[in-house]
């Protein structure tokens, strides 16, 4: 059991880490984009400008609670 | 070729960190209670990420291209942009930077700390190094089998990776103490802006996206990100310097 947990926690490091909002900013992004590419658009734009600004809000978001 | 060269480089990067981090922990371990444990710990960390592979790399041929793109790029992004996250942070003086001289001397410390028993077999040394060198060395087999199956480049990435351990290992052996002249920070940064940027391509290219000039898009989104990144840091530490000012006064 207690390797299972650790299994998951390495997991949950390893996408999730510190700062979920990203993690479902990044889902959300690469679904946006799926759908957008399924409806003829090439949304090649959109997850660049994501990233950016989830590293953006993140690093600012951290920076404001210190 | 252009893209096998960022390949290669982003690999031996971001395998040479890990190793620098398991190597610290070796060390300060092998040092302080002695080398017959700790290499026997480091022997069977090398034997279970061996098993790991073996199950790994066959059942990866199995699985259709382009999902392997969008799982490795998905994983990759969230990977790739919490490093980058901590490195901008770093960089900008919101969270302390790594010293592997600060880690060994910790490392030594409870190493130092810790009893021995009365058995041959020193389980401290033995646990101690065989969860830093798995833990690390299971880091480095994600990032070769991530960036490797996802271009089909699968010897060059293990070959960078290999490159880079056995180059952190012969330095270590010969320094026999942390790598700390190694620009860790510096290293983490890059390789974040790298892992970020092959995230982004393959995960778009997992959801359907034709990306402008083919593989050349990989060089404008790494331009686009390590620019965006030395912005924010540039912001951040001017951001800090107005601040800790401030609060000298108060």
């Amino acid at each position: 059991m207690r390797y299972v947990k650790s299994f998951g926690l390495f997991w949950w490091n390893y996408v999730v880490g510190d700062d979920w909002r990203v993690a479902v900013g990044l889902a959300v992004a690469l679904a946006l984009t799926w759908l957008l590419t399924q409806h003829g658009v090439n949304a090649w734009w959109l997850l660049p400008v994501a990233v950016a600004l989830l590293l953006i809000g993140s690093v600012r978001r951290e920076a404001r609670e210190e | 070729m252009r893209t096998d060269v960022l390949l290669f480089v982003t690999t031996f990067f971001a395998s040479a960190v890990e190793a620098v981090e398991a190597l610290t922990i070796v060390l300060a371990v092998g040092v302080v209670r002695g080398w017959r444990s700790t290499l026997v710990g480091v022997g069977a960390a090398t034997i279970a990420l061996a098993a790991i592979v073996a199950v790994l790399g066959p059942a990866l041929r199995l699985i259709p291209i382009e999902t392997l793109r969008f799982v490795v790029g998905a994983l990759l992004l969230a990977f790739g942009l919490q490093w980058l996250r901590k490195a901008v942070l770093r960089a900008g003086g919101y969270k302390p930077m790594h010293d592997e001289a600060a880690a060994f001397e910790r490392e030594r410390e409870e190493a130092g700390a810790a009893s021995r028993g009365a058995a041959r077999m020193d389980w401290y040394s033995f646990t101690a190094t065989f969860k830093g060198v798995f833990l690390e060395g299971l880091e480095v087999i994600f990032i070769v089998i991530t960036f490797g199956s996802a271009q089909g480049r699968l010897g060059l990435t293990t070959a960078a990776a290999a490159a880079a351990v056995v180059l952190v290992v012969a330095v270590g052996i010969v320094v026999r103490g942390p790598l700390e002249r190694v620009p860790e920070n510096s290293l983490k940064f890059a390789v974040g802006v790298l892992l970020t940027s092959f995230g982004i391509f393959w995960g778009g290219e997992g959801v359907g996206v034709e990306w402008p000039g083919s593989d050349l898009a990989i060089l404008a989104i790494v331009g686009f990100i390590g620019l965006v990144s030395f912005v924010l840091t540039g912001r951040l530490r001017r951001r800090r310097l107005a601040v800790t000012p401030a609060e000298g006064h108060a």
